[in-house]
């Protein structure tokens, strides 16, 4: 050991010995502590070295306590702390704040970007609408620092082929233009500010009005004329007539470049998938929250069906807040983890049926059905925000596209999502006394 | 915590299989340690024996979480939060569901702030077999004057046994309110950059929780960590400030995320619980509903990204619902099954006469449907039919409830219409009416269709049950 040494090398040394370690321990020689600068140090700088020599201090303290000095007296009756023994346990009275550096790693783990997929097509690209939008893309979780975000969220609201039954805040917002596709989507893009619209060909379902699937693809033409965004391509959900209702659709949309809603494991994808290759469209994915179940269907898609990536958006499933959100936010986050972290069958953007918030309860009942629950207070502003809460939830799993009903629902979730995307300006009230704030 | 496989834990076990724990051997003790259901102290050798004592205690250092827990309040009603492992819950848990606290000021009269007491602790929300509740109440000063804070916090102790944040920056404030309510054990609000030297003593000498506040400021703010447990306050909540709107807000966002990062990565001087202020979203707009659905938004992104504490002001059912219920999703156990068993169960004391419901064994809709028809007091059969765990919608579009399905739950429980029940009848879900003629045909009963919610069916059944002809 040398004669000298500097003092943090000293509490360096002596920081990390443990119990074991010292024994038999002998100290040799003198410590010679030096300490330069006296008189002129500045106060930050002295009380750096006034806290190493008392940590110092302390470890030497210990290591005489350990051989069975008794230490505590010692100090008790130097300090004049009157012979208590918990005398060195009392903290350092601090004037100043130590100083710290807040610092943290960006991730490493996600060094695999979302694949983009663009939806819609200009005139320049055989197509009629009036811009594209463009989904996935990210290299890190939805808004996080670690990387820039470079597309935003996207909103498709939803429009029917005929007059269905739904909540009464939504239907009271489209009871003018229910029965007319064409005058409900121009409404939800001029008024709502809709980015897409869906069209759902629901009347085409042989347990519906089983309409032929030649005439459901008019109502397709006649969105197509009334809009000018990129649009999505639903059919009944009837695995056994979905697939002709979505060829006829996509023949009548060639080069618009639609979502086809949707391939699934179970009905006839390949045909779905046929369709989308062959008159130039993107397909939707569709499993059940089952994250090997999409890996699935994505590879059957691209290896058995050819799809090219960047015309595949996956839809994982999403159940409403209060009725399996939980299991759908895990499996989409999962889906997105993976995909950040190389998985190229789950690399794809995901859209969520977020109108499916519409099936809680509590977004539309009148009141609980339950007596012991307290009031649920006035439905009509229940139902947005339940729409609103599942699907910003989803944003922050990795959800790209939204497909929505509600208005005021679409107007906050997309006010939310840009505001985490970093696109909304705005004048913050000074937070730093909140607490003396009138509300 | 420190240790991630059931051989690091086990090293430090006694390693006799004595069984007391409940578990048959210590390696399956080890494992339940890592997945944090049981801990150090569930095994009774170590506590016992002395000679354990040192082994007990290094590893209850490993198994300690990265993130402090932090307990405000005493008693039944006390909260605990902090505590987390992990960033993404599916990789264990998040452990401490986000304690919700709402705010009342010293400037309200008697009656206002009984009535929003009374409205914040009676709330509550049924929820697959239990209420979901909230947690706390923040009391703010506004008038600035200590006796009058203090005296508002002794009325708030008199009505409510929630736990509660005392919020000022003012030190002597804080002290008048300590002198009443300090064996409540509230959490002070808060150290900030001027005043952290008093609080930090008021913390001290009443043995207090404190929350630092530095917005904006991630240096700042460990800084004052840093300092606090220096002098061996480390009941700490950190509050990066929550700016309500705009690209501060993105920044508020982003703060949260890096403070729970460093702080699961091993930075422990961050690693504390995080408080939100969605309450400041009042301040950015003027009508009530916006701002009410403003808070909920912010709540909301702050309770999936890693707030453990936050104060809020709406107590509208339309806030507070969604909260309660998004707060739920992110803070059950994800490795709780989602099935329940298939089969035919009994709900109350069903006779020949009661109604037979078929539903799916996804537990959320199971235990939907069960309390809808057990709080109503209807005595019926349940069908449950394996659907691998998917709700009716998804599980009829997905050819997961079939009418074979059906036929082959009731068949397996040995459960034959036409012998036990006087109708022959099975009530399928209205969100799976297609099913019908399929069900009439394979199970050769007659088939009603129910209401698309079970919410309805005791009007429902009031109508059409029993049916008119036999």
């Amino acid at each position: 050991m040398s004669d000298k040494l500097k003092l943090s090398d000293l509490n360096n040394i002596l920081k990390d010995l443990d119990v074991e370690s010292l024994e038999g321990v002998t100290i040799e020689g003198d410590i010679e502590l030096d300490i330069q600068g006296g008189g002129g140090m500045n106060p930050a700088m002295a009380y750096a070295l006034g806290h190493e020599a008392a940590q110092i201090s302390l470890h030497v303290a210990n290591i005489a306590r350990m051989l069975g000095y008794p230490v505590d007296q010692l100090f008790a009756q130097c300090l004049g702390a009157g012979g208590e023994a918990a005398a060195l346990q009392t903290e350092p009275a601090i004037e100043e704040l130590l100083q710290a550096k807040f610092d943290v790693a960006r991730s490493s783990e996600w060094n695999t970007p979302i694949q983009e997929v663009t939806l819609g097509a200009t005139s320049a690209d055989g197509g009629s609408r009036d811009h594209t939008i463009t989904l996935g893309g990210e290299k890190a979780m939805p808004f996080y620092f670690d990387a820039e975000m470079p597309n935003r969220n996207y909103v498709t609201m939803d429009v029917f082929d005929m007059p269905i039954s739904m909540a009464k805040a939504v239907k009271s917002n489209y009871e003018d233009v229910m029965g007319d596709p064409a005058e409900w989507a121009k409404k939800v893009v001029n008024e709502y500010n809709a980015d897409m619209v869906t069209i759902h060909l629901i009347s085409t379902d042989p347990l519906i009005n089983d309409t032929p699937a030649k005439e459901a693809a008019k109502v397709v033409e006649d969105v197509l004329q009334a809009v000018d965004v990129p649009i999505v391509i639903g059919g009944s959900g009837n695995p056994q007539k979905d697939p002709e209702v979505l060829e006829k659709a996509a023949e009548v949309a060639e080069g618009e470049c639609a979502l086809l809603a949707s391939a699934s494991l179970n009905l006839d994808y390949e045909r779905v998938a046929k369709a989308a290759t062959d008159y130039g469209h993107a397909v939707l994915s569709w499993t059940q929250l089952e994250i090997n179940a999409q890996k699935e269907l994505n590879r059957k898609l691209m290896k058995q069906c050819n799809v090219p990536r960047e015309s595949i958006v996956m839809d994982p499933t999403t159940a409403a807040l209060g009725y399996g959100l939980d299991y759908a936010y895990s499996n989409m986050e999962r889906v997105r983890l993976s995909a950040l972290m190389g998985d190229d069958e789950l690399n794809f953007p995901i859209s969520s049926g977020t109108t499916n918030a519409w099936g809680a309860r509590e977004s539309w009942m009148k009141q609980s059905p339950l007596k012991e629950d307290s009031d649920w207070g006035p439905r009509e502003y229940r139902g947005p925000i339940w729409e609103i809460v599942t699907g910003l939830s989803l944003a922050l799993a990795g959800n790209d596209l939204f497909m929505m009903m509600h208005p005021t629902s679409v107007q906050v979730l997309k006010e939310i999502t840009q505001t985490l995307y970093g696109n909304i300006e705005a004048k913050n009230p000074d937070i730093t006394n909140w607490i003396t704030a009138e509300v | 915590m420190k240790i991630n496989s059931p051989l690091d834990a086990y090293k430090y076990l006694p390693g006799t299989n004595c069984g007391r724990c409940g578990e048959d051997t210590c390696m399956a003790f080890a494992s339940h340690l890592i997945d944090r259901s049981k801990s150090g102290e569930d095994c009774l050798p170590m506590v016992e024996e002395d000679k354990y004592a040192k082994k007990l205690e290094e590893l209850e250092k490993l198994l300690a979480p990265e993130i402090r827990e932090v307990t405000i309040g005493t008693g039944e009603k006390s909260v605990t939060i902090g505590g987390d492992d992990v960033l993404f819950r599916h990789k264990l848990t998040f452990f401490n569901k986000t304690a919700y606290a709402y705010d009342v000021t010293d400037t309200m009269d008697d009656k206002e702030l009984e009535e929003r007491i009374n409205t914040i602790q009676t709330f509550k929300k049924f929820y697959v077999g239990e209420f979901l509740n909230l947690d706390m109440v923040a009391v703010r000063c506004v008038s600035g004057k200590p006796e009058t804070f203090a005296d508002t916090v002794k009325k708030v102790i008199g009505l409510t046994e929630l736990p509660l944040v005392l919020c000022s920056f003012d030190p002597a404030v804080l002290k008048a309110a300590l002198e009443v309510a300090a064996d409540k054990k509230p959490l002070m609000y808060a150290a900030n950059q001027e005043n952290w030297k008093e609080v930090a003593g008021l913390a001290k000498e009443y043995e207090v929780p404190v929350t630092l506040f530095a917005p904006n400021d991630l240096d700042l703010l460990k800084s004052m960590a840093k300092t606090f447990a220096e002098m061996g306050l480390e009941n700490l909540v950190l509050d990066p400030g929550t700016f309500p709107t705009g690209k501060e807000m993105k920044t508020t966002f982003e703060n949260f995320l890096k403070i729970r990062r460093a702080g699961i990565d091993g930075d422990g001087e961050v690693a504390y619980p995080i408080m939100a202020v969605p309450l400041t979203a009042w301040m950015a707009y003027d009508d009530d509903v916006s701002a009410s659905y403003w808070e909920t938004v912010v709540a909301s992104v702050l309770t999936v990204k890693y707030g453990d504490i936050m104060i809020m002001h709406s107590i509208e059912p339309y806030a507070l619902l969604p909260e309660v219920h998004l707060r739920d999703t992110i803070y059950t156990d994800p490795r709780k099954p989602v099935t329940v068993d298939p089969g035919v169960w009994e709900v109350g004391s069903p006779t020949a006469d009661s109604p037979v419901i078929v539903t799916t064994n996804f537990a959320l809709t199971y235990y939907t449907v069960e309390s809808d028809i057990s709080s109503n007091k209807i005595d019926c059969y349940i069908v449950v039919a394996d659907t691998e765990g998917i709700g009716v919608e998804a599980a009829v579009a997905g050819g997961q409830l079939t009418a074979d399905k059906i036929k082959k739950t009731l068949e397996n429980a040995k459960f034959d219409l036409k012998e036990k029940t006087n109708y022959n009848t099975v009530i399928l879900p209205g969100l799976s009416a297609r099913l019908q003629g399929d069900v009439e045909d394979k199970v050769g009963s007659r088939v009603l269709i129910g209401p698309a919610d079970s919410g309805r069916l005791p009007g429902w059944l009031e109508k059409n049950w029993p049916p008119q002809d036999k």
